[in-house]
């Protein structure tokens, strides 16, 4: 079965789908988006340079993305600069030294729009062997995480005087966060995985009455859109990163302006 | 003694926000901190807390001290559907006969099951103020908990503080620039500007030169005129209750 190059698409897919929507929760909740977006641009750089070490590039991938990401909170603690410019700063410049690393990398032709904008087709069993461990640690992670990334989410300096290792738990955070776009890279590729934390979970949200809740229905509208994208990917031959991206998106638009009257919401529109 | 603070120094980004200041916290005893505006109230408690390190200074708590926390306002975003069962067993699990027990407490028993955004800042303010609780602490830390309560829901509130100091013998400190409902509540008062001006009774600081000097307006009888002698109150639902002003809950502990 896993001869099949499309159902090893789907299943690489779904495995990232589930992972990345409880995650995006968070990223949404923490206003993480462009931080989310920062650390994946820093993944072509992870690339180049385990290429160039003749490293397992997952491995580089998340150790670059670890190291940008606590890198980036540390720079933000500072606050000589303000977060945007910040991200835009490190998000262009980790994304292009990405690509002038790969450029110096002697012999090495990759296909840099696999990498931009994922190659999800080309998934082979290793790369699957590869997702599905990184997506399992993750989600192990997550749950062990998830009390306490919950509390310091709400409010962190509560949290920490009732106990909560604040910096740990930010730390695991990070690294949940460059697992998931090692991983997601070949799915959707460095520019569009934010998109596919954040799409799924903000669809959730209207649905959701707990943060699992929350969570859970993330997954499961990432699962729908994986599905949705690489089935219009293969009826329409469209590149399967972005149609994946656009699935999303339509699940998103359909859902959140579709009128409902069923039960009262719990929460008025923002 | 719960927290017995030396001394304590604090500087930030060059700018001297503490010098020299000195406090301690006993059990079962309220402990109000007043001061001008950017006087430091926030940022000694911050430094109490362990959410900053004192730039000098010497800071000891009591050994596995438990401390429950109130900040000044908390906004939580529509984005993160939130309980306020969920809010409240976000560190602590607890049954759902303690969480009904710890909001009847505050006050606000109906609220249990209301998404958090929902809250007025009074009912957000008892909210806080039952997560605190839920934890059991040996002391209570509180910033400005009266802030956007009216004036006679002010006295309900420093009442509600002194009748939980009571129940459960923790200690409490507090920061509040209502001067005269929190002094009626206090066991100490400490009145800082950076240093620490005067301390001691609420009689004694109320007629201290330095006090006086900061606040001219509160008059040397400053306690007594504003304790509270409506002949009812409104709880949170409007309805009307027996009074039972902060001042009559104190007065004879003094």
């Amino acid at each position: 079965m896993l001869d099949d190059f499309v159902t090893r698409a789907i299943l690489a897919g779904l495995m990232v789908a589930v992972v990345a929507g409880p995650l995006g929760a968070f990223v949404v909740w923490r206003r993480m988006a462009y931080f989310g977006d920062t650390v994946s641009h820093s993944a072509l750089l992870g690339v180049a340079l385990g290429f160039l070490l003749g490293l397992n590039l997952n491995l580089m991938v998340t150790l670059i993305c670890v190291m940008v990401a606590v890198l980036l909170v540390f720079l933000q603690r500072r606050q000589e600069l303000a977060s945007d410019t910040l991200l835009g700063i490190l998000a262009h410049s980790a994304l292009s030294l990405g690509m002038v690393t790969v450029a110096f990398v002697e012999g090495l032709r990759v296909d840099l729009m696999a990498y931009l904008f994922g190659d999800i087709l080309a998934v082979t069993r290793g790369d699957l062997a590869a997702i599905a461990i990184g997506g399992l640690l993750a989600l192990v992670l997550l749950v062990l995480l998830w009390r306490p990334l919950l509390a310091i989410t709400v409010h962190e300096e509560i949290a920490r005087v009732e106990g909560v290792p604040v910096l740990p738990v930010r730390l695991g955070l990070m690294l949940l966060i460059a697992v998931v776009i090692a991983s997601a890279m070949q799915v959707v590729g460095v520019l569009l995985i934010t998109a596919l934390m954040i799409i799924p979970a903000a669809t959730a949200r209207r649905f959701a009455r707990t943060p699992e809740g929350m969570g859970v229905l993330a997954a499961g509208f990432g699962v729908l859109a994986v599905l949705l994208g690489i089935w219009g990917s293969f009826s329409h031959d469209t590149p399967t990163g972005p149609s994946i991206v656009v699935a999303a998106m339509l699940v998103f638009v359909v859902l959140h302006f579709m009128p409902f009257s069923r039960r009262q919401r719990a929460l008025p529109p923002e | 003694m719960l927290i017995e603070a030396r001394g304590l120094g604090l500087v930030r980004n060059g700018r001297t926000i503490l010098d020299g200041v000195s406090v301690s916290i006993r059990r079962g005893q309220i402990v109000v901190v007043i001061g001008p505006n950017g006087a430091g109230k926030t940022s000694l408690l911050r430094v109490l807390l362990g959410l900053w390190e004192p730039s000098s200074g010497k800071m000891h708590r009591g050994r596995h001290l438990r401390i429950g926390y109130m900040p000044q306002r908390i906004q939580i975003d529509p984005i993160l559907p939130l309980s306020v069962r969920r809010f409240l067993t976000l560190r602590h699990r607890a049954s759902l006969a303690r969480l009904r027990e710890a909001l009847e407490r505050v006050g606000v028993s109906g609220l249990l099951n209301a998404p958090i955004q929902t809250l007025s800042g009074g009912e957000m303010q008892r909210v806080l103020l039952a997560r605190a609780l839920l934890g059991e602490p040996h002391l209570l830390v509180l910033d400005e908990p009266a802030q956007g309560v009216d004036v006679a829901g002010q006295g309900e509130v420093f009442t509600l503080i002194d009748r939980l100091r009571r129940d459960t013998g923790c200690g409490v400190l507090m920061v509040s620039h209502e001067l005269h409902l929190v002094m009626a509540a206090a066991d100490v008062v400490v009145c800082i500007n950076q240093h620490v001006c005067c301390t001691g009774r609420p009689e004694e600081v109320s007629r201290h030169p330095e006090y006086q000097r900061l606040f001219p307006d509160a008059g040397v009888h400053g306690i007594g005129v504003y304790t509270h002698r409506h002949n009812h109150v409104h709880d949170l639902t409007g309805e009307v209750k027996p009074v039972r002003t902060a001042a009559e809950n104190t007065g004879d502990a003094r």
